[in-house]
């Protein structure tokens, strides 16, 4: 019998410890399946996050640190500076990435660090119990903003891609979703185009992956999806931000 | 072997290039800026990394990359930019990741000023930052061996997988001094079992300070405890000076330890038998010679450029056997040998230990 689907060898066999109805279980496969089609597992070295993802290295059959909060963008810049040749990426929530670690992302990107991030933004701090994040939506209630987020009060949500793509060091930016198979579908193609800007030495890449949180949400993973089609990809619209690979 | 004038931080830029660094990430704060501004030049010509990053605590990480790899990593700042890397170096103690953090100390708290100073002594020498770990503290006290001890320091930080940081000043730093480069130039490293570099034939690597599962955290922090005592027996250094009939021994390092040594010689030009004791580790600190040399007729006296603060880890070894005095100023100006010899003499005919 022909073998058509199997599990990636970048993905260890075990079990996630995400919520159900997370994205991350299938980011995680989006991302290792590109890691494997792309023949670099094994001189990967990834930055995982303080957030949902900070047990990435039990997911990942490749090499991972840890790094403190925000600072992923710093580490992965050491460990690529200092070793080239080798594959990296960070995997980062958008606690990490927009607020603690504004500071590391902006200045990686403008060095145009020669690195990949996966940025997963679900609108809220998950593993902490959902409260507010950089890119709550308008209105959208958390642990921290039971009132509803008020731009008076809250400020605005943060469209890392835009903000990303001013700077000259920024080679590939893009905003995906993975609530259903045609946008699982572009958002691998997005990752394995992130992927490949670094292996041809283009500079910085980052692709923004919107994804569902059902248990902070207070919602069913069905609700969820409905939630992020009707309403979260309206104020993070999705497609390519910018794409320098091809000058 | 000829000698040539340089900065105490030039000197330790090159002890540190000879021991094989690999990659350098600072930040600009007086009194290191000759540190990041001479390795922005030596470290691109010899095909290694620089990198000035966006602040301290970016730079902290940075290192932490480089290092997780294997490679000999260290950034470099003064006061207020350590309290800001304590957040790195807390993981990296963690994580078991070697590197090398240097502070030029200058005056504090807050913003303080640039003029030398040794108030971050507890900063350095008790963690720094959270969590129940020792860092190694390496205090030179000239040029010369600001070249010897950033040399030296990398095969400390590998030997024990640690962060070790060299505590000197703004004067140590800026200081020139005529000084021999008497190390060999290091160009093989031990391998290392524990570093992230693609995991290529073999099992994939991960490097981490979370300890989640029941239980393993408290057995991580045993095992971290016993190599800081693994330390503490093995790696104590201190010089000793005129200590053989001494009735009174100053206690002092870095910049306080120079002007100690010339108030030694004065007080005993004043027939007062005075010697010092220079620790050049901070920690692991020499307590236990201290404690030996404790006695009811033998004085201690500490000697700092703060309000007190090593005074407290000699009174822990002196352990009430001898009387421990203290003369100390912080930021601004140094303590001279006359001030040094009033306080050795009063101490001596048994006024108030003062500290």
């Amino acid at each position: 019998m022909k073998k058509i689907l199997s599990k990636p060898e970048s993905l260890k066999d075990t079990v996630l410890s995400y919520c159900p109805g997370c994205g991350h279980g299938i980011i995680h496969r989006l991302v290792t399946e590109c890691i494997d089609e792309l023949g670099v597992r094994e001189k990967t070295i990834a930055v995982a996050p303080v957030g949902c993802a900070v047990f990435a290295y039990e997911y990942f059959n490749f090499d991972v640190t840890e790094a403190p909060h925000g600072r992923p963008p710093a580490v992965a810049t050491g460990i690529k500076r200092t070793n080239p040749d080798k594959f990296v990426f960070t995997y980062q929530g958008d606690g990490d990435i927009a607020a603690i670690g504004m500071a590391e992302t902006i200045h990686a990107a403008n060095r145009g660090e020669n690195i990949t991030t996966i940025f997963v933004n679900n609108a809220n701090y998950g593993m902490t119990g959902g409260q507010m994040a950089p890119t709550t939506l308008i209105g959208q209630i958390t642990e921290t903003t039971p009132f509803g987020r008020n731009p008076e009060r809250e400020g605005y949500p943060i469209k890392l891609c835009e903000l990303l793509s001013t700077l000259e060091g920024t080679a590939y930016l893009e905003r995906v979703a993975i609530y259903n198979p045609q946008n699982i579908m572009k958002a691998k193609k997005a990752i394995k185009k992130a992927f490949q800007c670094q292996i041809d030495r283009k500079g910085f890449s980052l692709v923004e992956i919107i994804s569902n949180c059902p248990v902070d949400w207070g919602m069913t993973p069905l609700d969820s999806i409905k939630w992020v089609e009707e309403t979260f990809i309206k104020s993070f619209p999705l497609g390519t931000v910018k794409d320098k690979t091809n000058t | 072997m000829t000698k040539k004038l340089i900065k105490g931080n030039i000197a330790l830029c090159e002890g540190a290039i000879t021991a094989g660094l690999k990659s350098y990430f600072g930040y600009p704060i007086t009194p290191q800026n000759e540190i990041p501004a001479y390795l922005s030049k030596r470290m691109v010509e010899l095909g290694r990394v620089f990198i000035q990053a966006e602040s301290e605590i970016a730079a902290a990480s940075m290192v932490l990359g480089a290092a997780i790899t294997g490679a000999r990593a260290m950034t470099s700042s003064s006061s207020p930019g350590i309290s800001l890397k304590q957040e790195a170096i807390s993981y990296m103690s963690g994580m078991q990741v070697p590197a090398l953090i240097v502070n030029v100390q200058r005056g504090g708290p807050g913003l303080g000023n640039i003029s030398s100073s040794q108030s971050d002594y507890f900063q350095a020498v008790k963690g720094g930052g959270h969590g129940d770990y020792k860092i190694i503290v390496l205090a030179p006290n000239s040029a010369q061996e600001m070249y010897e001890t950033a040399y030296d320091a990398f095969d400390l930080a590998e030997k024990y997988r640690t962060p070790v940081m060299i505590l000197t000043d703004g004067i140590i730093g800026q200081m020139m001094e005529p000084i021999e480069f008497n190390r060999i130039e290091k160009k093989e490293f031990t391998e290392k079992e524990w570093i992230l570099n693609g995991s290529k034939g073999r099992e994939p690597r991960s490097i981490k300070s979370l300890l989640m599962k029941d239980g393993v955290l408290e057995k991580h922090n045993v095992k971290l405890q016993e190599k800081y005592k693994l330390i503490s027996e093995n790696e104590v250094k201190y010089e000793s000076y005129m200590l053989e009939d001494a009735e009174i021994i100053i206690i002092a390092y870095g910049i306080s330890s120079r002007i100690a040594r010339s108030a030694v010689k004065l007080a005993r030009k004043n027939g007062i038998k005075a010697g010092l004791l220079r620790p050049k580790t901070l920690w692991p600190f020499p307590s236990e010679i201290i404690n030996s040399l404790a006695k009811p007729n033998v004085k201690f006296l500490s000697i700092e450029l703060s309000h007190g603060q090593m005074v407290e880890d000699v009174k822990l070894a002196v352990n009430g056997k001898s009387e421990v005095g203290f003369l100390g100023k912080a930021g601004g100006g140094l303590v001279t040998e006359q001030e040094i010899l009033k306080k050795i003499q009063s101490q001596i005919l048994g006024g108030s230990s003062g500290a």
